[in-house]
């Protein structure tokens, strides 16, 4: 029974993990090309679940799935077109605010849209009570549906930033974004670029965990805390540690379910952001050196 | 050195214009809506302090502001007779720091004094700015704003959380304030215009101690952390310390105005403490114009104004949310920065013409 | 007496060893300088003794005391002032509420009597208004009191930096590279102008790349090569040490 409970809760972890570690990413993917933190990340989580629903009425779901992901893009890119792209050196503290307000719009837009419904995309295969037994313990395909797209995304992105042209072209951008536009690497369309990838990614996160974790218009700004703990916790830039910290962040505080009222859960993942830029704002498995040499 | 008091002093006449305008058109029930303004400016300009002069930026100012009402509406509504008996309670109570009154349904409880009340939640304001402050002002950039950030929620969903803070139904039938006899902090109608002058009291008071405060050593002292805050250093000012003063400080205004919009209001909800509630107060301050006291004011008297009266009907967080966008794009110095000035720079000049 | 003393002080920046096991000290009411070619550490060795950072090794004595851990405004409050060899002044304010800035350490408003603007703290505020253009009108940059900081020459700039630390009544004054920038006549007018500010009773401790204005004015010059201390004597026999000659004057003849 112990044991039982043990693992249900650390699937819960994993889940919710999950869907962290991708907004983590997606808020690397923006920092490492521009300098920006996009407050504005888990916002794409939640336009990619609830446009996925909304398409499902009338659309098979993996077209719906992917219908959902290409909008999403198609508003990452239209938001570094229209509020980020021709800002000349642009104070952290206007784009913090920027972001912010982006953040707002979008979280508006889906509440007049969509209003306060709680909605969902159904199981991708099966439905709420199939269960796939794994070593003894019984898992839900969607947990393993979440964790194979996370890992196959990951996967992409590495094969993406180090073996096409355009994902090379991206992190010189990102080590040195003048000496790549002298190399003439069009930098203004690599942001542009990272904005349209990251929110994908983030759309495609909240498609796949939607079944679970569900979609509301506003959970957005907890994601985004969320996953910039996660991206701080991996160290700012570094993906495949977003990862790592995601599944640490997300069995942490499904196991404070376990000893803590469920409400206090946010309060657990921001006190740990809190204690971490406290004690190693260069992240737990970051360097140190390396960190304080980035911009802030 | 007297520019400041002919501003104070216009800012004074302006109340008595509105309030008289109200009067004269029949419209007296807006006073309700700018008394709530008034309060909420009153977190504003605190926030403006911290923002535009000490240059950092605080998104969880509506945690302040929570702590400071709920402080207030959690001690003032809590029924202490069951323990009448115990000693602490009783000399309490003699003290005259609990104080009985009948509550919602006629019986007869024991709570604190309003005025106690308001003092435990300005020592618990104090506290917890310090605590926060210590560690948080040592971030900058995108650290600040998330860890700000992050206290905000912590407060919201601890709010949310909490049953004895009457989760998401908030706090509600919390007493009238008592400041003089015959004068209370209430929403009844019968002393509606009395609100109005207190609340705007307050504004123009605070206001008041941050244009000298500005204006002196330590405004001086934090401008100068703002241009270099190396130079700064080297000069003998010890930016860590003013950083962490100024937070307290903008704390404690939040927090005031926290205690007494909930007695005016007889209560209040987790919304207060929300993060859109302190991303607003934010973009009233970029709107205002950063190191501007006088846009903020003015700023936030109008748009909270409008929003309270429901204008920006279901698009109210959507309309802050462009200010906010719209500002930093095209005008990062809010604006009335420049408008302002130069139009009121051209009266002026027109109207000695005139004289002359 | 010894105003301010290194002891054998180090710092490392990665590989680069910027400062070496330097010690010197300087004497109350004399001018030294500190000089050596480009890199050889001494905005490394300046920064170190006012504080902006901490050495890896050593000690700094300010009167006796150790400092080398404190921050650089607990320094600058036990009466050292520095200026800097980028010029920082602070933009948005103007000339004279910069060098008001200087006054700080001297002054003692806080937040309560700054918000209640008591008489006390009126009073105070009109002191540091005189002193600042005390200061201001000794340097000859009276007319520039209410001028946008920002918007000066360079040199002006220059001065109103140097005002800002004067207003401190500094025990000792750090000046580093302050004929940046300037002409052969202006860097005269500066050597005027720091004897006459080591004859108000300020110790002057100058980080010079031109030789020509240490030379006269200095009562004793250190010499650093990569870092490390080679000569602290007489600015006459440092001129005929032959190891100075070789890292550092041999540089002006080829």
């Amino acid at each position: 029974m112990f044991l039982e409970l043990f693992f249900q809760y650390l699937v819960a972890g994993l889940t919710y993990g999950t869907i962290y570690a991708v907004v983590g990413i997606g808020f690397n993917i923006i920092y490492n090309t521009t300098g920006i933190i996009n407050f504005a990340q888990g916002e794409f989580v939640m336009l990619g679940g609830m446009t996925a629903v909304s398409l499902h009425a009338f659309l098979p779901l993996p077209l719906a799935i992917a219908g959902a992901v290409l909008v999403t893009m198609a508003v990452g890119g239209l938001i570094e077109m229209l509020f980020i792209r021709w800002l000349v050196k642009p104070s952290v503290l206007r784009m913090i605010i920027i972001t912010i307000g982006v953040s707002i719009l979008i979280r508006e837009g889906a509440l007049h849209l969509w209003g306060e419904g709680i909605r969902s995309l159904p199981y991708f295969t099966g439905n709420e009570v199939s269960a796939i037994e794994i070593g003894g313990v019984r898992v839900s395909p969607q947990v393993l549906w979440a964790l194979g797209v996370a890992a196959i995304v990951v996967l992409l992105l590495n094969v993406f930033f180090h073996y096409t042209m355009l994902g090379r072209e991206m992190r010189a951008c990102a080590s040195n974004r003048d000496a790549a536009a002298l190399c003439g690497i069009p930098t203004r369309n690599m942001v542009t670029l990272s904005f349209v990838v990251s929110a994908g990614i983030g759309a495609l996160a909240g498609c796949v965990v939607s079944p679970i974790t569900q979609t509301q218009y506003g959970i957005g700004a907890g994601l985004a805390i969320k996953g910039f703990t996660v991206a701080i916790l991996g160290g700012l830039g570094n993906s495949m540690a977003a990862v790592g910290a995601g599944f640490i962040l997300g069995i942490l505080e499904s196991f404070s379910i376990w000893v803590m009222p469920t409400a206090y859960k946010d309060a657990i993942s921001i006190t740990i952001l809190l204690a971490m830029l406290f004690a190693r704002p260069s992240g737990l498995f970051g360097n140190s050196e390396a960190a304080r040499l980035k911009e802030f | 050195m007297f520019q400041r008091f002919r501003h104070i002093t216009a800012l004074a006449a302006a109340i008595a214009a509105v309030q008289l305008l109200t009067a004269a058109t029949g419209k007296e029930f807006f006073l309700t809506q700018l008394t709530m303004a008034g309060y909420y400016t009153l977190v504003i300009i605190g926030l403006c302090l911290l923002m535009g002069y000490a240059g950092q930026i605080s998104l969880g100012h509506a945690g302040f502001f929570a702590i400071g009402g709920y402080t207030s509406a959690v001690l003032t509504t809590v029924d202490l007779s069951a323990w009448k008996a115990a000693p602490a309670i009783s000399l309490l109570a003699k003290s005259g720091i609990l104080t009985g009154r009948a509550d919602l349904y006629g019986g007869q409880i024991l709570t604190v004094h309003p005025w106690a009340a308001f003092l435990c939640a300005l020592c618990i304001t104090i506290v917890v700015a310090f605590l926060i402050g210590v560690p948080v002002l040592k971030l900058k950039g995108h650290y600040l704003a998330m860890a700000t950030l992050g206290f905000g929620t912590i407060i919201y969903s601890v709010v949310l959380a909490t049953s004895r803070f009457g989760a998401a139904d908030g706090i509600s039938s919390v007493p009238a304030f008592p400041l003089l006899p015959g004068l209370a902090v209430t929403g009844g109608s019968s002393q509606r215009v009395a609100n109005y002058y207190f609340a705007w009291l307050l504004v123009t008071v605070g206001m008041l101690l941050l244009i000298n405060l500005i204006h002196s050593r330590v405004g001086r002292a934090l401008r100068s952390i703002h241009g270099a805050e190396d130079a700064a250093g080297a000069m003998g000012v010890d930016a860590a310390r003013y950083k962490l003063n100024t937070f307290i400080l903008s704390a404690v205004y939040a927090a005031v105005a926290g205690v007494f919009l909930t007695h005016y209001n007889g209560g209040i909800g987790p919304s207060e403490a929300s993060i859109m509630k302190s991303v607003r107060y934010v973009a009233i301050v970029a709107v205002g114009g950063m190191g501007s006291l006088w846009g903020t004011l003015i700023m936030s008297a109008v748009l909270n104004f409008l929003s309270l009266r429901g204008y920006f009907g279901t698009f109210d967080d959507a309309v802050f949310g462009s200010i906010l966008i719209a500002v930093m794009l095209f005008s990062p110095e809010g604006v009335l920065k420049l408008d302002i000035r130069s139009l009121v720079g051209r009266w002026i000049r027109t109207d000695r013409k005139a004289g002359a | 007496m010894t105003l301010l003393e290194a002891r054998s002080i180090s710092k490392r920046f990665g590989g680069l060893q910027a400062v070496k096991d330097v010690s010197f000290s300087v004497a109350q009411g004399s001018i030294k300088a500190v000089i050596g070619p480009n890199g050889a550490g001494k905005t490394t060795l300046f920064n170190l003794l006012s504080g902006f950072i901490a050495p890896d090794s050593g000690e700094v004595l300010l009167r006796g005391m150790p400092v080398q851990d404190l921050p650089s405004h607990a320094i600058a409050t036990r009466g050292l002032s520095r200026t800097f060899q980028h010029i920082r002044l602070f933009g948005g304010m103007s000339a004279l509420e910069n060098v008001m800035v200087g006054r700080h350490v001297r002054s003692r408003a806080g937040f309560m009597a700054g918000m209640l603007n008591l008489a006390w703290t009126r009073a105070e505020e009109r002191d540091i208004r005189d002193r600042a253009l005390d200061s201001m009108e000794f340097l000859g940059i009276g007319q520039l009191a209410h001028a946008n900081a920002s918007s000066l020459s360079y040199g002006q700039q220059r001065a109103v930096e140097l005002a800002r630390s004067l207003t401190s009544e500094p025990e000792i004054l750090l000046l580093d590279e302050p004929a940046a920038g300037l002409n052969m006549r202006e860097t005269a007018d500066l050597a005027v102008l720091i004897t006459k500010i080591r004859d108000r009773g300020i110790t002057v401790l100058i980080v010079e790349h031109d030789m020509s204005l240490v030379m006269n004015i200095s009562d004793e010059v250190v010499v650093l090569s990569y870092g490390e201390k080679i000569a602290d004597n007489k600015p006459l026999a440092v001129q005929k040490d032959p190891q100075v000659v070789r890292v550092y004057l041999g540089e002006d003849e080829c």
